[in-house]
């Protein structure tokens, strides 16, 4: 369903945070570090990685919802610069957020919800036709039309992510940022509005660029998938190849960390465990971002960082010894 | 032999809309060095069922029948004096969230040797050792400096190795963990699944594991219990729930998962939103979500039925199935069909 023009591409991309150490005293919290990929039209593009390794500074960064520090943002091969331009991305990209509790307005009807972005980007004409559009985006999403009166409180964890989800859509966006959008909703109700995605998908030729730490979720509804560590993006390929020849330590371990369910298979299951925590980004190591945890760190990995290159066709991975390792 | 036994264990949280029967009618039994899994989804009961054995309800909560039986002896109305000897010491439990679960003004040291001097008589000096010799335990590098700082200092995984060496230091026999490794990261969760395994085979304690996540259930546990709507929908062997799930929850959650498999195609969710236990239906919980919903399921819950020596299950679809194959046949006034 994936052609092969890119809709959005991402060209070394970096997004600093300046923290306060101390009085006077700041330094830069790099939490996007020289990240370069692009999404093609119709697409789902996985993003995983743990906390703190800047998968959703990704997503917001591509929206401009921070400023980015360096790099260039194409969207239908135009760069994204100018205010005017921003505020003309907006209305074809869009995002759906984690949370669907703290990221709904209490004090506004499901209906105003639904409508705030039509009135922002002044999209309907009138009220009948503002009504029309609200009835039609929750029918998408599978809500009864008779609850447009209602508040955010009356709904269910996963009706409120469809909420978020037909906010989203409101602006007939043609890119969708997805935050973690189903971690907080319970394996039942997960599965519901991960069917929902894959219709909207289908139905309205969406192109999505899918974040989450749940790597059976991202799996199951990407095309491609880029890992993530510390700010740097260390390997990228189909969703297939990733899962079954990762070439980066890191895939690796991450892959085999996830628990499966399934009995036999978790016995039989030889996981590579990491060991020590996720270094702070604020003391990122020198040179590759991952070799305090790499059981393959060599001298060179302390030296420099590895190129992200590609090793097959579509398949990328920064790692000095990739060869050595899966050779 | 039988450590932990909890039969028809009912608790109910008295609010101003009306009574939640959160647990109901829960009969379990744990074996010594056993690990046992707990499963559901939210609001399903697992927690309130680990809370009410060691009876740390909240406020409104409070276990109004059946009884809970450690080595025995009787818990439900024992009182709090008796449960002081209890806790800590016979059983122990570790939280979800390991960033609100540690006092974050007092070092990692002085809520440590605390804990252990409220439940043996070690004096100060002693008890700090036997933290040191935990923290060690629990694979945490440099313990004496680490027992200096203070939570905030300590990453989250650390942090839960910090909750499990609080929990284990009086070497109890069943060690519960509710939701243990959910706040963590995958490679961290893998480091502490890991730890819990090797620390249960050589301290030889009982488990209960309380997750939804059914990937870690297959990996830690021996028996797994599933839990919808604070009723026991079945219970097993883990492979017995695995691969021949005889309830129509355990079966709609198993298909609703993600796998390798599924890439591409459509997942089958189960259908509805999540039951609202102030207006629990009169037959079987799970029966409004039910694709195969029965008449008999909307009126009747079905009674515990043993599928086989490792297996019991309460699903009228088991019944249905066995009067289809003949094994059951119903006598003339029988007629459960028409009820």
């Amino acid at each position: 369903m994936a052609d092969n023009k890119p809709i959005i591409e991402v060209k070394n991309l970096k997004e600093y945070f300046n923290i306060n150490t101390g009085l006077f005293r700041s330094k830069p919290l790099k939490a996007v570090d020289d990240i370069s990929f692009s999404i093609n039209k119709g697409e789902t593009l996985g993003l995983v990685g743990e906390s703190g390794c800047g998968k959703t500074t990704v997503g917001r960064t591509i929206l401009h919802l921070y400023n980015p520090t360096a790099g260039e943002i194409f969207y239908d091969g135009k760069l994204i610069k100018s205010k005017a331009d921003i505020r003309e991305f907006r209305k074809k990209a869009t995002m759906v957020f984690q949370d669907p509790y703290s990221s709904l307005n209490p004090r506004m009807t499901v209906s105003d919800i639904i409508g705030e972005p039509l009135d922002v980007h002044k999209l309907c004409s009138s009220k009948k036709e503002r009504q029309e559009r609200i009835l039609e985006l929750m029918d998408y999403v599978g809500l009864n039309s008779e609850h447009a009166a209602r508040y955010a409180h009356e709904f269910s964890g996963g009706q409120r992510q469809r909420i978020g989800i037909a906010r989203a859509l409101a602006v007939n966006p043609d890119f969708i940022v997805c935050d973690e959008p189903v971690s907080a909703l319970d394996v039942s109700i997960q599965a519901q509005v991960i069917n929902m995605f894959d219709e909207l998908q289908e139905k309205l030729g969406l192109t999505y660029l899918f974040i989450a730490h749940d790597l059976l979720v991202v799996r199951h509804i990407s095309d491609r998938i880029a890992v993530m560590y510390l700010g740097h993006m260390v390997e990228l390929a189909s969703a297939g190849e990733i899962y079954d020849h990762p070439l980066h330590p890191y895939s690796k371990s991450l892959l085999s960390a996830v628990p499966v369910p399934d009995p036999k298979a978790a016995r039989a299951n030889k996981r590579i465990v990491l060991s020590g925590d996720i270094p702070s980004p604020l003391n990122a190591p020198s040179g590759c971002p991952f070799r305090t945890r790499c059981a393959y760190a060599c001298d060179r990995c302390a030296e420099s960082m590895p190129e992200f290159k590609e090793v097959s066709p579509g398949h990328f991975v920064a790692c000095h010894r990739a060869d050595e390792i899966n050779g | 032999m039988t450590l932990l036994e909890v039969k028809n264990l009912q608790t109910s949280f008295f609010t101003d809309a009306g009574e939640v029967k959160a647990v109901n009618d829960v009969s379990f039994s744990l074996d010594r060095g056993k690990v046992l899994g707990i499963v559901g989804e939210s609001g399903s009961g697992k927690s309130v069922t680990a809370y009410s054995i060691m009876q740390i309800l909240a406020g409104t909560g409070k276990i109004v029948g059946g009884s809970i039986k450690l080595d025995g002896e009787e818990l439900v109305g024992a009182g709090e004096k008796k449960m002081k000897t209890v806790r800590g010491n016979r059983i122990s439990i570790i939280f979800q969230d390991p960033m609100t679960s540690l006092n974050p003004t007092y070092t990692i040291g002085r809520q440590l040797t605390e804990a252990i001097m409220l439940h043996t008589d070690r004096d100060r000096k002693q008890a700090y050792d036997r933290a040191v010799e935990m923290l060690r335990l629990v694979n945490i590098n440099e313990p004496e400096k680490r027992m200096k700082q203070y939570p905030f200092e300590h990453s989250g995984g650390m942090r839960q190795r910090v909750m499990i060496a609080m929990a284990l230091a009086c070497e109890p026999d069943i060690l519960i963990a509710d939701e243990p490794t959910t706040a963590l990261d995958v490679t961290i969760q893998a480091q502490i699944l890991e730890l819990m395994g090797s620390l249960q085979k050589e301290l030889g304690m009982a488990i209960i594991m309380i997750t939804h996540d059914l990937g870690v259930v297959a990996q830690m546990c021996d028996e797994v219990i599933v839990m919808y709507a604070g009723s026991v929908c079945e219970r097993g062997t883990a492979d017995e729930i695995f691969y021949n799930p005889r309830h129509e929850y355990t079966k709609g959650l198993m298909r609703s998962i993600p796998t390798a498999d599924t890439a591409g195609t459509k997942l089958h969710p189960i259908t509805g939103t999540p039951i609202d236990l102030l207006n629990m239906p009169k037959g079987c919980p799970f029966a409004p979500r039910c694709d195969n919903a029965m008449k008999i399921c909307i009126n009747h819950c079905a009674e515990p039925e043993r599928i086989n020596e490792n297996h019991i299950s309460s699903c009228w679809m088991n019944v249905k199935s066995e009067i289809e194959s003949g094994e059951l046949v119903l006598e003339e006034e029988g007629g459960e069909e028409n009820g």
